[in-house]
């Protein structure tokens, strides 16, 4: 059933207040951003996700997690992006406790997670798209484990994080999806330059330079030469993670849109009377409806395990960064001047939009997913 | 769900007992369903078999009441059946605007005579319906319909016109907007039902752009129509109208899903990559909205949904059907401008696109749609 369950709706519904009240816009995103931050986001309010049991969500409850699914993730993220709440908790509750998840990796770096002591990140992209397949970072033989040289970009909160999930080459060449290895490595490990930047969302993201870094072999997650099937773990909760991020977005723009039609005047009237206005409002509100359903789609087949859940993740990323795009153009255009300004909130919007839909893969890159994995 | 699970067994096998070989083919077009109505000719003997078979079992309604005619299936049965269906392939039995627009309408506002008689004749597939709606002078503004029933003691005297009655030609009766009074407006509409065989009823198709006739003009001439047929109270047939137009717009924003269980891209052959890429951002959109469907269909059942999403699933559905015919020309280039020729198909792909240039017409029109979702779901102002 495409409805949520009682205890779905009972996470929501806790989630819902306390994204809106302690990870609101301007306590939260502002306060990071305007006095400088290097992480771009808060611990204290990362713990206060742990407190609620949110950090945990993907984690085994063996292992100490609450071991839901992608869908429960999926009803945290909407929250997130419904307020750009800044916090670690798509990469590193989401994406890497995937990568991580019954590895020997696991038993070291979950517990600090599930208690929102641990920040982990995911180094992934190597060029300015996103293209998993042709990871190039050599990883070498060397002694008992191996050493790493290479250039990484894109890697989300890399200089906050305790741990990094790095996919390397240790066989094979560009291209091929065989022959990768994930390693979790230390931030401060030697011969590892951390370039920490801030992106237009005031997120931070790093340029990770590896100079013969050396690393043990338990440093592996999972198999060598086998990284794949960790990292399309990671890949595929963190795109369908990012899909209802993005229609939590979407949707705080455009209620905040759909509300400023039923305050601003011009010509004697509400500019929400306009015709032309409100078909454009009501095109918006279907497509985010659409996207959210096609989000819990992608979650639920990923909870399932269900094949179909590669290509109904790719449809999920490109829905929802379309959806959210169009949701924050047209937020900026109907509130016109005032939407161009810092003070207001619906310009966050746009510039969150346009780094999450990017991240993880942009719409094309998912399209064209979509198009091999339907045979053509 | 454990008793789910044996229903779906249970289903699946005997789907496989009763389900002809030759039900279990893709549906060409709109001609190979099975319509039902006194004068219905079935293509084939399995056509008849597979909508006798079903409709004494109740399936061809699964979700109604089994005293009407139905399965008394649960919402979740009634899924686990189509997806059994769909698994194997079986075509729909029955097809008709009973089923998708006035039996919902009837089992809302009718009186029990009325969903005994005619619920159990739509079940069966004995009595084929048309929908009476448009005027020449009420098309998006439905309400300002002319069409007048009289009050002459135990019947109404009906004289007026319709226009786009879907296959009024075929049709055994019409569920009919009528003027039984001018003081209001909406309060003043009333809801007939009546047999086209009646003395005063006439019909002549509308030559159409694709060269078809679906619609028709339909003339009502001193038409008598008893008393027990109307529905609801007189003057709130606008009340049962547009309940049952939200149950058509439900029905017509099924054409976004196409019918085919394959991607677009993958049915179209080799194109270049502009095209590629244009067809890939429709299959994304087809596939968001398939999900959309499924999720609109299980909020309708546990009773979630807003009463104004069919307008929003009506508007999505029929805009990206017509994307789709728009890609098929693309990709078929001067093969699908063709006519009349044997190896078009006597021009398929070209009247199949231009019929679907109504879809987004037929049923309130897309403005029309997002007007009302502006209306009651965003609730701007003068809207």
């Amino acid at each position: 059933m495409m409805t949520l369950t009682d205890d779905q709706r009972m996470l929501q519904d806790t989630v819902r207040p306390f994204m809106a009240e302690e990870g609101a816009i301007k306590t939260q995103l502002r306060h990071w951003r305007d006095i400088g931050c290097e992480d771009g986001f808060g611990h204290g309010l990362w713990k206060q996700f742990a407190e609620l049991g949110l950090t945990g969500i993907l984690i085994p409850e063996a292992q100490g997690g609450a071991g839901l699914g992608q869908v429960e993730a999926g009803v945290v993220l909407e929250e997130i992006g419904r307020n750009l709440t800044p916090s670690p908790y798509l990469m590193t509750s989401v994406a890497a406790v995937r990568a991580l998840e019954g590895s020997a990796q696991a038993e070291r770096w979950l517990p600090g997670i599930g208690a929102g002591e641990t920040v982990a990140a995911l180094a992934i992209d190597e060029g300015r798209h996103h293209d998993p397949a042709s990871i190039a970072l050599e990883a070498r033989r060397s002694g008992n484990g191996f050493s790493l040289n290479g250039a990484k970009q894109f890697v989300v909160q890399g200089a906050s994080a305790d741990v990094i999930l790095v996919a390397a080459r240790t066989a094979g060449s560009a291209g091929e999806t065989d022959g990768l290895t994930l390693f979790a490595i230390d931030r401060d490990a030697k011969g590892l330059d951390i370039d920490n930047v801030a992106l237009t969302d005031s997120s931070k993201a790093s340029r990770l330079t590896f100079n013969n870094v050396e690393v043990d072999a338990d440093a592996v997650v999972g198999e060598v030469d086998g990284g794949w099937t960790p990292l399309s773990r990671a890949l595929n909760a963190g795109r369908a993670g990012a899909a209802s991020e993005l229609v939590g977005v979407a949707a705080g723009a455009s209620d905040m849109t759909f509300e400023y039609l039923k305050q601003r005047k011009q010509f004697g009237k509400l500019i929400g009377e306009y015709q032309a206005l409100q078909h454009r409002a009501a095109h918006l509100y279907g497509e985010i409806e659409i996207a959210r359903a096609v989000a819990l789609k992608a979650a639920q087949l990923l909870d399932a395990g269900d094949p179909r859940a590669e290509l109904m993740t790719s449809v999920a990323k490109t829905k929802a960064a379309r959806t959210a795009a169009l949701a924050v153009q047209e937020g900026v255009q109907m509130h016109g001047g005032i939407g161009m300004t810092d003070e207001h909130d619906i310009g966050l919007y746009m510039k969150r939009e346009i780094v999450l839909g990017e991240l993880f893969g942009g719409p094309r890159y998912h399209s064209n997913r979509v198009a091999e994995l339907s045979g053509y | 769900m454990a008793d789910l699970d044996q229903f779906r067994a249970e289903t699946r096998a005997w789907l496989d007992a009763n389900c002809p070989p030759e039900m279990r083919t893709p549906m060409r077009s709109e001609k190979d369903a099975c319509w039902g109505g006194r004068h219905f000719e079935f293509q084939s003997p399995a056509q008849k078999q597979w909508l006798d078979v079903m409709a004494s079992r109740g399936w061809t309604v699964p979700d109604w009441p089994k005293e009407y005619g139905g399965g008394g299936l649960s919402p979740a049965e009634t899924k686990v059946l189509k997806e059994e269906m769909a698994a194997l392939g079986c075509r729909s039995p029955l097809t008709s605007f009973g089923i998708s627009m006035l039996g919902p309408a009837l089992l809302k506002y009718g009186t029990e005579e009325q969903k005994k008689k005619y619920l159990t004749e739509i079940a069966r597939g004995e009595i084929r319906w048309c929908q009476g709606y448009s005027e020449p002078g009420a098309g998006s503004d439905l309400a300002g319909l002319q069409t007048k029933a009289e009050d002459k003691g135990d019947h109404y005297l009906v004289n007026g016109q319709k226009v786009w009655t879907s296959y009024a030609d075929q049709a055994d009766w019409i569920f009919c907007l009528v003027r039984t009074s001018s003081e209001s407006k909406h309060g003043g509409i009333s809801f007939l039902l009546f047999d086209m065989e009646s003395p005063g009823v006439t019909t002549k198709p509308i030559l159409l752009i694709s060269g078809n006739s679906p619609f028709c003009e339909t003339f009502f001439d001193d038409v008598k129509v008893p008393k027990d047929q109307l529905v609801g109270e007189e003057n709130k047939g606008w009340d049962v109208a547009k309940y049952l137009l939200g149950h058509e717009r439900e029905m017509i924003s099924g054409m976004g899903l196409g019918g085919e269980k394959q991607a677009l891209g993958a049915t179209v052959g080799e194109v270049d990559l502009l095209l590629r890429a244009e067809i890939a951002a429709f299959d994304v959109d087809a596939i968001a909205f398939s999900a959309m469907s499924e999720r609109f269909i299980d909020q309708l059942k546990a009773g979630e949904a807003h009463p104004a999403m069919p307008s929003m699933m009506k508007y999505a559905g029929t805009e990206l059907n017509k994307r789709r015919h728009e890609l098929l020309m693309a990709a078929g280039g001067s093969d699908t401008l063709e006519w009349d020729s044997d190896r078009s198909k006597g021009g398929k792909a070209a009247r199949d696109w231009l019929r679907t240039k109504a879809n987004s017409i037929e049923g309130g029109t897309s403005e029309i749609q997002l007007g009302i979702v502006a209306k009651h779901i965003l609730r701007l102002p003068g809207a």
